[in-house]
């Protein structure tokens, strides 16, 4: 009975929406009649599938270097700094969670421009002789990524890095084990639940993410949810672009089946 | 491209969906409801309407005539009133059953550029549903102090790897389709399937020799700020509301011409205060409302009536002495057919993925 309301809840903003979308996608006709023509058209125009491809590259791209960013950063909070100033700390870690996406997007956009802040600092110095194109490339859509994602990973491996028993380490060392033996063998596997809880964070709301890759990216390839919104847009094709993102849910829970898993036996 | 799922997808939705289309929906009947484009919301462009006639205006922006379809397929019956939209796809929401016919003799025809009526598209079986309120070019905007103008006088020099990397564009897929459809000799109008092939080899080089392919604000920006110094499919709409802040940005109709685009304003078949969206459409086609609209502060663009009460400062940024020499050598956009439309919008998705 307590259930009932959150049931609810699932059925009216998830279920409901989810089956209208799985039967748009197939076209579904009220007098009968479903095709896959959506799904089809997908796996065989090489422009879709590369969407695919190129939201998983860039995705793990900025999982990746995410999580090896943030682990040190995580480190660095919860074992250098005094607990007094932690919470001071972890306040300057999240202030790029306080500005809007698109101000920021666009912002790292002037950064990182022909005439921006790093191609000034890196001429000035004699680095390069000519503007490099940081900006309108994956690259850019990469570090807008990391910039914010890096925090919400700091976030979760930190809490992971707190919880852990001070004595794990000492005994660790009682044992022989020098710093780096006991951080890959002890503190690490640990603190992987966090890793992570961190990574799948990052991974569903960045393949996920239209603003990032539309402003920094230049449009000089697509990603999966700027090919969705294409068809939204510019077709108002809602039968391809609920497939489309039918397609971009499986490969979300297929990610999820797989941090599912790996927690699971971490935990066993 | 809505099956006949869409209605009983939106009857099954309508239970959930109450709440918030009391909430979305535009305001009383007494108001005015406008779909528009963001040039339609300049304060500038509205208030004196809103103030002569004690009403407000409430408007919604869209991009793009399928999402303007989409919101208007969401609302109800009698939600909106006026309708900003491509000349091109009048017919479209003809078709729809969407458009009142327009009373011809109570709105100042005589006043438009001949070229810019556009009748083909906004006369559907003798009735008129659309008239011209503004238009301009997708040709070639530049910034006069980094590129040589007169290369900018022919299509070819966006090809040129002389200007590899400096350049944007538009992302757009008509009008660009367009414009490589003019560098290879061919009439917008009577474009098909066999000129695809032709239009991609031109698409895929002017892609390999550029820097962006960008929406309306990330092209203006990219120009504006020298991130590039040509913009594919730019012109008057992206130069001439820059000009005070910065003067070198030009444009130019090259010798293979310009794609001319052209937005109308139409009024809903459904609407429940026809007599004010009349009243509305009068005013932004009067010489005060064409001005105001040509200047609008999101983009400037050519009033569609030469009687639009601009001052000289306005007229030479516009370039209107040049118009009838502009409008001579431009052919309209593309206007495909369903299927080839779609031939179209995968050629520009092939175009965005290439490398």
């Amino acid at each position: 009975m307590l259930v009932t309301p959150a049931l609810l809840w699932t059925l009216l903003f998830f279920v409901a929406p989810f089956v209208a979308m799985a039967l748009l996608s197939l076209n579904f006709q009220a007098e009968g009649g479903m095709t896959v023509a959506n799904y089809s058209q997908f796996f065989t125009n090489p422009s879709y599938y590369r969407a695919m491809v190129n939201s998983l590259q860039v995705t793990g791209m900025v999982t990746l270097i995410s999580v090896l960013l943030a682990y040190p950063f995580a480190w660095i909070l919860a074992e250098q700094i005094p607990p007094r100033l932690q919470r001071l700390a972890l306040l300057l870690a999240i202030l790029p969670f306080w500005t809007s996406y698109v101000v920021r997007s666009y912002s790292w956009l002037l950064v990182l421009a022909q005439n921006g802040v790093v191609n000034d600092a890196l001429l000035r110095t004699g680095l390069v002789t000519e503007p490099l194109q940081l900006a309108n490339t994956r690259a850019a859509t990469i570090i807008g990524f990391v910039h914010f994602f890096v925090m919400l990973l700091t976030l979760t491996i930190f809490a992971s890095l707190k919880q852990l028993n001070p004595s794990y380490r000492k005994a660790a060392a009682d044992l022989g084990a020098g710093p780096i033996r006991s951080f890959l063998y002890v503190i690490l596997p640990l603190t992987l639940p966090g890793v992570v809880v961190g990574a799948f964070l990052t991974f569903v709301l960045a393949i996920g993410d239209y603003i990032t890759p539309q402003i920094l990216g230049g449009n000089n390839e697509l990603l999966m949810p700027q090919l969705i919104m294409m068809q939204i847009g510019r077709r108002g094709d809602f039968p391809l672009a609920s497939a489309l993102a039918l397609i971009l849910m499986a490969v979300v829970t297929i990610a999820y089946i797989a941090c599912a898993r790996w927690l699971k036996i971490e935990r066993t | 491209m809505f099956t006949s799922f869409m209605p009983s997808l939106k009857r099954g939705a309508c239970a959930a969906a109450i709440a918030s289309i009391a909430v979305i929906s535009p305001a009383a009947a007494a108001d005015l409801n406008a779909l528009i484009w963001c040039d339609h919301a300049d304060p500038a462009l509205l208030k004196p309407f809103e103030d002569a006639n004690g009403i407000k205006v409430n408007v919604k922006e869209f991009e793009g005539t399928g999402a303007g379809f989409a919101i208007v397929d969401q609302s109800q019956p009698g939600d909106w009133d006026v309708m900003v939209i491509d000349s091109i796809d009048i017919p479209r929401g003809v078709e729809k059953g969407l458009f009142e016919p327009l009373p011809e003799e109570q709105l100042p025809f005589a006043d438009l550029y001949a070229e810019v009526t556009m009748d083909g598209s906004t006369k559907v079986d003798g009735k008129r549903y659309g008239i011209t309120e503004k238009f301009g070019y997708n040709t070639i905007g530049f910034n006069n102090s980094k590129v040589d103008a007169a290369d900018m006088q022919s299509m070819n020099s966006l090809l040129d790897a002389k200007y590899k990397g400096r350049i944007a564009i538009y992302d757009y897929y008509l009008p660009i389709i367009g414009m490589a459809a003019l560098s290879i000799g061919k009439k917008t109008t009577e474009l098909t399937e066999a000129d695809l092939p032709a239009i991609k080899e031109v698409l895929l080089k002017m892609k390999a020799n550029s820097k962006l392919v960008g929406e309306v604000t990330a092209s203006q920006t990219a120009l504006a700020t020298g991130e590039v110094d040509i913009l594919v499919g730019g012109g008057e709409w992206v130069t001439a509301g820059l000009a005070k802040e910065n003067p070198a940005l030009d444009f130019s109709v090259p010798k293979e011409g310009a794609i001319l685009w052209s937005q109308s304003l139409a009024m809903f078949s459904a609407s429940k205060n026809k007599d004010m969206a009349l009243k509305f459409i009068q005013y932004v086609m009067s010489p005060e409302g064409q001005a105001r609209l040509a200047t609008s502060s999101c983009y400037w663009g050519m009033p569609a009536s030469k009687a639009a009460a601009l001052d000289d400062a306005q007229k030479k940024i516009l370039r209107v002495a040049e118009q009838p020499e502009f409008l001579k050598r431009s052919q309209p956009y593309p206007a495909p057919s369903a299927e080839l439309d779609k031939k179209m919008q995968d050629l520009w998705t092939e175009m965005l993925q290439s490398q």
